[in-house]
């Protein structure tokens, strides 16, 4: 009886020439829609200056239970980080 | 509030000793205060109750443009006409950020919308009332929105990350709300002799109702502890009221209103108000189904409901072709 529409994610990209970022999702029939649909849901004071839209469908996710071993090789590379290395206050600003 | 005597199926909190391993890792983690995401490990309990709640604040939000949209077209100014169709506009996008949060737990739009329509999920008992005159409007801005404001505010911080985000968005554009409502009652109440009436009148009828929003006393509520233990639900009921009164009783007196409550008078000990608890009687029939325009909101949602059912499905076939069209 009813075929429901499709979800779309929603990106946007603020005004500050910031990435698109994602704010949400819709359903619409197809692509246009959808971004006639995300200019009245998501920017009805001037949130953005592009959007873009994306089926749901076609989005490949990490799994949450992978977190672990995907996240972990960064875990151990603290030297990455400025706060790693210490500099004589003599040296001034680094 | 939106959400009023959401079920949790809890039998009573569980002690962390009580939880399986994977609950407790789950309870530390809302503990924590860390934010749970849809495609992680839930408690069913947990999502059948966010379903519920966040479901019922959809529908408030929808079912919520109906007595303001009752006003459009006899708006007073042109002005005053622009501003309730935004404000109106931005009900409609409150309910569709909170029904693609419900939606990340499992349920589909179209599941939702039959509850809603067969009566086995509700909205909040407020909007069974009517908008009788245009002082009504701002009794609403100010009052209604005022007291979801009360409400939704703390739930910007609830355990569940889609929730908490429409939260975020939703609570950055009622401020408008609360605002337009009261700026309506400031001009009523400073206005004829005839328009002051009418704004007192207003406040007359919406006070309790708004006072009913926060739900009963839930000091002894099983459902209640659960939720506030899974951080769905943040402050009790009666918190929630209490900071209510405390912030429009004021707000009444600068208006020059009345608010309609001969025991309503302010304790030093507390630091709060004492005030009428509203006919909770009346609130369980509003809720059954018999206030006084159940009936017609229901009916106006399944009817735009069955008579858009053409068009939804014209512009999926349209799409569909199209798309066929563009893969060949
Ligand atoms: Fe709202
Ligand atoms: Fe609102």
């Amino acid at each position: 009886m009813s075929s429901q529409w499709p979800l779309w994610e929603i990106f946007i990209r603020g005004q500050h020439g910031l990435n698109h970022r994602h704010v949400g999702s819709l359903h619409a029939p197809d692509a246009e829609m959808a971004i006639r649909n995300a200019r009245d849901v998501y920017t009805r004071r001037n949130e953005g200056v592009s959007i873009w839209v994306v089926k749901s469908a076609d989005i490949t996710a990490s799994s949450p239970s992978d977190k672990g071993p995907l996240f972990e090789p960064s875990n151990s590379k603290v030297y990455r980080h400025p706060t790693f290395f210490d500099i004589p206050e003599e040296v001034g600003h680094m | 509030m939106y959400a009023q005597m959401v079920k949790t199926d809890a039998k009573g909190v569980k002690t962390l000793e009580e939880m399986s391993p994977e609950e407790r890792a789950f309870q530390e983690r809302v503990d924590r205060g860390e934010k749970i995401e849809p495609k992680e490990w839930m408690p069913e309990g947990y999502r059948k109750t966010l379903v519920r709640q966040i479901g019922q604040h959809a529908h408030s939000e929808i079912v919520g443009q109906l007595p303001e949209g009752n006003w459009i077209t006899r708006a007073p100014t042109l002005e005053r006409k622009a501003i309730l169709l935004a404000k109106v506009q931005d009900e409609a996008g409150h309910g569709l950020y909170l029904y693609c949060a419900a939606e990340t737990l499992g349920v589909s739009r179209d599941e939702l919308m039959e509850k809603l329509h067969n009566g086995s999920m509700k909205y909040s008992s407020i909007f069974n009332y009517p908008t009788l005159n245009w002082a009504d409007i701002g009794a609403v801005g100010w009052l209604v929105d005022g007291a979801a404001i009360m409400n939704q505010v703390p739930l910007q911080r609830t355990s569940f990350g889609p929730y908490s985000r429409a939260m975020i968005r939703i609570c950055k554009e009622e401020s408008f709300h609360q605002r337009q409502g009261y700026d309506i009652m400031m001009k009523m109440a400073k206005g004829t002799p005839e328009q002051r009436a009418m704004a007192q009148d207003a406040l007359n009828r919406f006070w309790y109702p708004s006072l009913m929003m926060f739900g009963p006393s839930d000091k002894d509520s099983v459902h209640s502890a659960q939720s506030i233990a899974w951080k769905i639900k943040i402050n009790t009921n009666d918190e929630l009221r209490q900071k209510f009164v405390d912030q429009t009783v004021p707000q009444a007196e600068y208006l020059g209103l009345t608010i309609p409550d001969d025991n309503l008078r302010w304790n030093e000990e507390k630091g709060g108000y004492d005030f009428s608890e509203p006919d909770w009687s009346e609130f369980f029939e509003v809720i059954a189904g018999n206030g006084p325009c159940n009936k017609e909101r229901l009916g106006a949602r399944v009817k735009a409901w069955e008579d858009g059912a053409w068009f939804r499905e014209g512009l999926m076939a349209h799409a569909e072709k199209h798309g066929k069209r563009q893969a060949a």
